[in-house]
């Protein structure tokens, strides 16, 4: 029997091509891993017409790529993918499996981990290798607030599903090789037991307060809505954007876009200022991914205030007016 | 439809977990260590939007729900709280055996209760995630593990004789489907806003609550396949988010703290905002 040469594959999500690079950045993880282990790096392609993204694939760093393209699976379909993923991963046994956790690699993931009865750990925002070779996983849980590292050691293949924008896409490579292994599709595929009546693009909403790189965050210990309008000054002058917490949308200080947490807005600004947010974990979730964080908050123990790079103890108002004042003063034009 | 004829009745299940109620983050912050037993529990809030879609198919449908729970005795409370808001009946699995599952096992472990106690299903409602652990894999593997099909983070759902219609947002697409039943459904926060649960009903729920509680025996599962024994996964360690950070504390005046701030972050500041803002000498 040929003996299988060790590989890491990853899922080629490839919806949203242009928006979702997710798949792109997995193989570029996949070949610093693939370094350390002594393997190689394939790519899964099911769907209808698929030539340009496994084209994509192989100029982005996959060396493999095993393509099952057929008319009849010109549709995202939970059922038939997953059955066609088990039986691709039965006969090649790859050590590693990425998906990007994308909506549908959320729902697919768990139920081909489940088929294969191996370990799966959900949206990681971290990928290495430990000494005896296995994949470190990190995961964040409880809003963001923890971190946990999760291992897969006997059960194959190690899968995890990864949060998209984690790693850095290689840059295309025109004259990259790879090859393509066509994969005939199977007869007895299970008929899908959801039908899709109406798929609509949703019209791409304005995304500021979500794509800002500086966002000012007020709580309701900014006390008024007139010394909550001081924010917005205050966002002006930075070039940023407003949120707000439950409470002051509550309270009509600020309008209900702003809000940011848990079910509503994820920013992940590069400077996050936060004025008298306690730091509830329905509000925290929605700021995970900012970078700097400057709190200001009376209570030096709020929860806001121990997340913070620069915990600010001090009245909310009177800092925004300071801060307002002294960038004015520091920023020529 | 008559009320009382179990045929045509839209059965329902509803799986719920207790999660810490966190105002404060469960973990001492100077050592890292989860201290998660003395947070206090609430139902998990997508279980709860779980709940609420139920309600209201049963409302519509002359339906019954059966709640159910994996997790410790404490964990009994989320059952209490479903029965007041209006689930018919319950089951708690609760087993040393069972702590420390991983969702692989955590989802064999719900699916095979729910063979023994209540196979008769049309519909099983879940969170699309929890607040604690957040994985959003234990809805999709139940559906696995039964064999039927699923849709995960549902805004809106309607049950039309044996099929569901489903509205969701997957990847910047506003989603219609239709789903045979038996099926599963994973719910999110957004539609489906929980019912206020008067104190009464609360009082009631505690009465004479129908709970039928089962451990590892009553499942007739080998241990070597349950909790932390049977899960493939291990949690190697768990740590703060912020650990890296420097936390850094200013206090005094407003103005001499403005003044620090830009004297020790005027580039991390400056850089992001693309302006130079070192002080004008
Ligand atoms: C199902 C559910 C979903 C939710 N979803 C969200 C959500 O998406 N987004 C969200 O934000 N919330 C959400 N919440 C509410 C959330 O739990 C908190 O109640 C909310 O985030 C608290 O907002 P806050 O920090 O502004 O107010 P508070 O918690 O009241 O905190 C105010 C803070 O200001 C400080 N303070 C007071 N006076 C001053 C002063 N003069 N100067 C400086 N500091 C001062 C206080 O020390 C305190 O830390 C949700 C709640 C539930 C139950
Ligand atoms: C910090 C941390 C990280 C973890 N990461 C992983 C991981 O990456 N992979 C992994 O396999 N395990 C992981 N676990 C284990 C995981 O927490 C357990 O398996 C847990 O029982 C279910 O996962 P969840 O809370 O993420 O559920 P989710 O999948 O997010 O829950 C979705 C829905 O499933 C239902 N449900 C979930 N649990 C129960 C229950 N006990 N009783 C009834 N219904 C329930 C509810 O309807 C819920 O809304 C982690 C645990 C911790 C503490």
């Amino acid at each position: 029997m040929e003996r299988k040469k060790r590989s890491i594959w990853v899922f080629g999500d490839y919806r949203n091509y242009f928006q979702n690079r997710v798949t792109l950045q997995l193989i570029s993880r996949a070949n610093d891993l693939a370094k350390i282990i002594g393997a190689e790096v394939c790519v899964t392609v099911f769907g209808h017409d698929t030539d340009e993204w496994v084209g994509e694939y192989i100029a982005h760093g996959a060396m493999k790529v095993y393509v099952c393209d057929h008319p009849d699976l010109k549709f995202y379909s939970n059922d038939v993918y997953i059955t066609l993923m088990e039986r691709l991963v039965r006969r090649y046994e790859p050590e590693i499996l990425l998906v990007g956790a994308t909506t549908f690699g959320r729902e697919f993931a768990p139920r081909l981990a489940k088929r294969l009865k191996t370990g799966l750990t959900a949206d990681c925002i971290g990928l290495d290798i430990n000494e005896d070779g296995i994949l470190i996983q990190t995961a964040p849980a409880f809003g963001g607030n923890l971190l946990t590292k999760i291992v897969t050691p006997e059960r194959r293949p190690q899968m995890a599903t990864v949060r998209p924008g984690t790693f850095q896409e290689i840059p295309h490579n025109y004259h990259a090789t790879g090859e393509i292994v066509p994969v005939p599709l199977p007869e007895d595929l299970p008929k899908d037991r959801i039908r899709l009546i109406s798929s609509e693009r949703q019209p791409s909403r304005e995304q500021k307060l979500e794509d800002a790189a500086v966002v000012v965050c007020g709580g309701r210990g900014m006390g008024s809505r007139k010394k909550f309008k001081n924010l917005y000054e205050l966002a002006r002058v930075l070039g940023g954007e407003v949120g707000a917490t439950r409470p002051v949308v509550y309270s009509k200080w600020a309008e209900d876009e702003t809000l940011v947490g848990q079910a509503d807005k994820h920013i992940k600004p590069k400077v996050l200022f936060s004025f008298g947010i306690s730091g509830a974990i329905q509000h925290t979730a929605g700021i995970k991914d900012a970078g700097f964080i400057i709190a200001v908050n009376k209570n030096p123990n709020a929860v806001m205030m121990k997340m913070a790079d620069v915990a600010i103890v001090a009245d909310a108002g009177q800092v925004c007016t300071a801060l307002i004042r002294e960038l004015k003063k520091r920023i020529r034009s | 439809m008559r009320a009382g004829d179990t045929t045509k009745m839209l059965k329902m299940i509803v799986c719920i977990k207790q999660v810490p109620m966190v105002s404060e983050l469960p973990w001492d912050p100077k050592t890292g260590v989860l201290t998660r037993d003395a947070a206090e529990g609430m139902m998990n809030p997508a279980c709860k939007s779980a709940l609420e879609a139920a309600l209201r198919l049963k409302e519509e449908h002359n339906g019954q729900i059966t709640a159910i729970t994996m997790g410790p005795p404490m964990a009994m409370e989320v059952l209490h709280e479903a029965l007041a808001m209006g689930a018919d009946r319950c089951l708690m699995l609760s087993d040393p055996k069972m702590a420390g599952a991983d969702t692989q096992v955590t989802s064999f472990t719900l699916a095979r209760a729910i063979e023994i106690f209540c196979s008769d299903y049309d519909l099983i409602l879940c969170g699309c995630h929890t607040s604690d652990s957040e994985t959003a894999q234990v809805g999709p593997q139940i559906a696995e593990e039964l064999d039927i099909p699923s849709a995960a983070y549902v805004e809106n759902l309607s049950v039309k004789g044996k099929t569901i219609r489903i509205e969701r947002i997957a990847d910047h697409f506003l989603e219609t489907l239709e789903m045979d039943l038996p099926g599963l459904v994973t719910v999110t926060t957004g539609h489906f806003t929980p019912r206020y649960i008067p104190i009464g009903g609360l009082q009631d729920a505690f009465g004479e609550p129908n709970i039928l509680t089962v451990g590892a025996h009553d499942l007739s599962l080998d241990e070597n396949t349950i909790g932390l024994k049977g899960s493939p996964t291990k949690i190697l360690e768990v740590f703060s988010s912020t650990a890296g950070k420097k936390n850094v504390v200013l206090t005094g005046a407003p103005k001499k703290i403005v003044e620090e701030l830009f004297k020790r972050f005027d580039d991390t500041i400056g850089s992001v905002i693309r302006k130079d803002l070192k002080a004008v000498k």
